[in-house]
């Protein structure tokens, strides 16, 4: 290799900062469909998260009365009719496959609706927004406070602002405690400091995550942070609706003048007037005509803007809105838009979500309240007893998810002349075996089954406990084996 | 060939690159954002704090403990303590109750077992087994073959007072002559009592050995302490010898060694070493193990 060739190899570096300060954004107020859209959702998801605590579900005497709860302590997560144990965490499982995959469908269908619309970060950053425009005024007042110098003025709105967005985060943390005790009692005891530490600090946590997050690092988020933006680039496709920029219709971009002079003179001129309403509304500062990219999260406030510019200087609406890349291509082609929403990826997605809602559904439909598991003890796998009988020993585990207490009657069959025994266990007037069974509780019994050596062999023969429920009449068995000499 | 202009700005994008290049795809220069390198700065910031507040610095022969006092060991005691009041309470009952009472009340004997079931691993598995299924010499508690009674008051006092436990003044005691080794018995009347015994036990005689002779025998040596019928007698510790299940082995090799030379095994008096509420658990668990009277 030549020096010629080391020398061109060599790396040459950009003069900027390794560091620089983000770009305050500064929003500018819009109104329109989208921006209804977003306020009727906004309120529509704080409403449920800021009350959903406080609805009452009753369960009976036994149970808590809270419609969504997550009893850590107890190891119990309630929602509504449905109370999960920590071995059905699988329907956890279910609904996170489910989030997911509704996640890559409303992408494939709409872009990122997730982002614009439900994330809890830009939900709440229009909340802190709203309270920010309201204290401080409108896009161009807020910029000519953060320049002017400190006055009793400036400082009186910059502790309004804040003290409301504390307030607000505060607000935040104090509701999301509500979700892991009984609110009503919590909320008394947060207040007369009767709660324990751990709710203080969570509380804490997430007041100080909602004051950043939302006040504070807003469109950082989602740009340096939130993987999303990533995934969804990987995931989207041409038939994809995204809010775009029609750059078949806006360029050449001019002013509203000089356009109107050249198309009066029968040359080309771009319906975008340049005025810049789209890049001043956005809540992440990008400007939309660059078309899809990491900052933009899809919330269509640009389009509520271009369209009132539109408006006013009377031409078509949706200059920017609800596009496909293909149809962005189809039209410089001059041939018609095509929608697509049925495809193969979205089929396959609503196909996917089918079959593990059916499941999930199939699974809670049939969910016994009783269960039963059984455990042969291997340490000795039997014991002789006496010259003609053999001994096997079981730990059984019964499960009443009911909210009072059951009482559970022992069959065991398949071993012949099998006679049972357990010290845990009550005889029944019938002379079979029951076990009492706490409210929402497992009970764990030493269950001792003797039969004749005749009746079994070294490999062991199967061996079916079945516990019936004597209050409900339900059943459930589980099977394992009786070995012998 | 001629060096190459360094390219400042990205013509499609008009930021400037770092100037590094991968078939054909040039780095842009964007500057990561300010708060990050604060980020940056908290964590160094909390790493001074952590060093001050807790143990940190290895030194050399101690390390920094740091002003709040906090270590693990510490923490883990704390924890222990906690569980112990906590514990205080449920195991109170079964302080007061007997071992018959507790076994006659459910909670208490859940309770009981899960103790008794821990007591058992840490102090007498190593001999009896993890299960109790013992081994030779070593009682498997899982069957009838009680040699000191199996009702849960026996089993209570057996482990509370030990076997042949000469430091325990209250200890199982007994002792089986070594009818060989002691001249009581030739080694020819050995093979025939050992033989006769097998038959209490409805197994084969050794061939060629006079068996009648040997019930003579058993008659006149054995009989005082396991009784004419060779059933046994818990009050002395003598084992049943008609349910073959011997604790030594039933085999004629074992049989005329136990005979020859006694065997007379031992166990620790537990009373000395574990409190009264743990030898209730463990008679309790031992009792509930299938065998129980």
């Amino acid at each position: 290799m030549s020096q010629a060739e080391i020398e061109g190899a060599r790396e040459v570096y950009g003069e900027g900062p390794l560091y620089v300060a983000a770009a305050k954004v500064y929003p500018q107020r819009v109104s329109g469909p989208f921006r209804r859209l977003k306020w009727g959702l906004l309120v529509f998801c704080l409403g449920i998260y800021y009350f959903l605590p406080f609805v009452r579900w009753d369960r009976g005497p036994n149970e808590p009365h809270q419609a969504v709860l997550a009893d850590i302590a107890h190891s119990r997560f309630y929602f509504f009719f449905i109370e999960i144990w920590p071995q059905e965490v699988y329907y956890f499982t279910g609904l996170l496959i489910l989030a997911s995959l509704a996640l890559f469908l409303s992408n494939a269908l709409f872009g990122r609706v997730w982002c614009g619309y439900f994330c809890v970060q830009t939900v709440w950053t229009d909340l802190f927004m709203w309270v920010e425009r309201l204290v401080e005024g409108d896009r161009r007042d807020r910029m000519r406070l953060d320049a002017a110098p400190w006055s009793a003025d400036k400082i009186a709105k910059r502790v309004a602002k804040h003290g409301t967005w504390v307030l607000i985060a505060w607000w935040t943390g104090g509701v999301w405690v509500l979700y892991f005790a009984d609110a009503p009692t919590l909320v008394r005891d947060l207040a007369t400091f009767h709660a324990s530490l751990v709710a203080y600090f969570w509380i804490g946590v997430l007041t100080a995550t909602t004051y950043y997050l939302a006040g504070r690092l807003r469109e950082q988020v989602c740009i340096y942070m939130c993987p999303w933006p990533r995934i969804q680039a990987a995931l989207t496709d041409v038939d994809a609706l995204n809010v775009a920029y029609r750059r078949d219709r806006g360029e050449p971009r001019m002013s509203l003048k000089a356009g109107d002079k050249l198309r009066a003179a029968g040359r080309p001129a771009g319906d975008c007037i340049d005025c810049h309403q789209c890049v001043a509304v956005c809540p992440t500062g990008v400007d939309i005509r660059n078309g899809s990219q990491l900052g933009c999260i899809q919330c269509g406030l640009c389009i509520d803007a271009c369209d009132a510019v539109m408006a006013k200087v009377r031409r078509p609406t949706r200059l920017i809105g609800y596009d496909t890349d293909e149809n962005m291509k189809r039209r410089q082609r001059g041939e018609a838009p095509v929608y697509r929403l049925a495809r193969s990826r979205t089929i396959l997605y609503v196909v996917v979500m089918a079959i593990v809602g059916s499941l999930m559904v199939y699974k809670l439909a049939t969910r016994q309240l009783i269960g039963l598991s059984v455990l042969h003890v291997r340490a000795p796998m039997y014991t002789t007893s006496g010259r003609n009988a053999v001994r096997n020993g079981y730990a059984l585990r019964f499960s009443n998810k009911w909210s009072d207490a059951r009482q559970f009657a022992i069959d065991v069959s398949g071993v012949e002349d099998a006679v049972a025994k357990s010290e845990q266990a009550d005889a029944l007037p019938d002379g079979r075996l029951a076990v009492s069974v706490d409210p929402d509780s497992t009970q764990e019994i030493e269950f001792y089954v003797t039969a004749p050596r005749s009746s079994t062999n070294e490999a062991g023969v199967p061996i079916v406990m079945t516990a019936t429920d004597l209050k409900s009449g339900e059943t459930v068995s589980a099977t394992d084996h009786f070995f012998g000499p | 060939m001629a060096t190459p202009e360094p390219t400042q700005v990205d013509s499609v994008t008009g930021e400037t690159t770092t100037g590094h290049e991968w078939d054909g795809i040039k780095e842009l220069n964007t500057p990561l954002p300010r708060w990050w390198l604060w980020t940056f700065y908290a964590t160094i910031l909390f790493a001074i704090i952590y060093w001050v507040l807790y143990p940190a610095w290895p030194l050399l022969t101690t390390f920094s403990h740091g002003v709040l006092g906090f270590s693990s060991r510490g923490q883990v005691a704390e924890d222990i303590r906690a569980i112990q009041a906590l514990r205080a309470q449920t195991e109170a009952g079964l302080d007061k109750a007997s071992v018959t009472e507790i076994v006659a009340d459910k909670k208490l004997l859940s309770l009981a077992l899960a103790h008794g079931k821990a007591a058992f691993a840490e102090n007498c598995s190593p001999c009896h087994g993890s299960g109790g299924q013992g081994g030779k010499g070593y009682r498997n508690l899982t069957n009838e073959d009680w040699l000191w009674g199996g009702t849960l008051d026996d089993i209570q006092t057996t482990i509370t007072h030990g076997i042949r436990a000469d430091y325990d003044k209250d200890t199982r005691s007994s002792a089986m002559p070594a009818f060989g080794r002691d001249g009581i018995l030739k080694p020819e009347e050995i093979r025939q009592v050992a033989s006769y015994v097998r038959t209490l036990s409805k197994l084969p005689p050794e061939t060629g050995v006079d068996v009648d002779a040997g019930k003579q025998i058993f008659a006149d040596n054995c009989a005082v302490c396991h009784g004419d019928d060779g059933k046994g007698n818990t009050s002395l510790g003598s084992a049943n010898l008609t349910d073959g299940l011997q604790l030594y082995g039933g085999d004629l090799k074992d049989l005329n060694y136990t005979i020859a030379n006694a065997r007379n095994s031992t166990m620790p008096a537990w009373g000395a070493r574990l409190d009264p509420v743990t030898i209730k658990t463990l008679a309790v668990f031992v009792h509930s193990l299938g065998a129980g009277q």
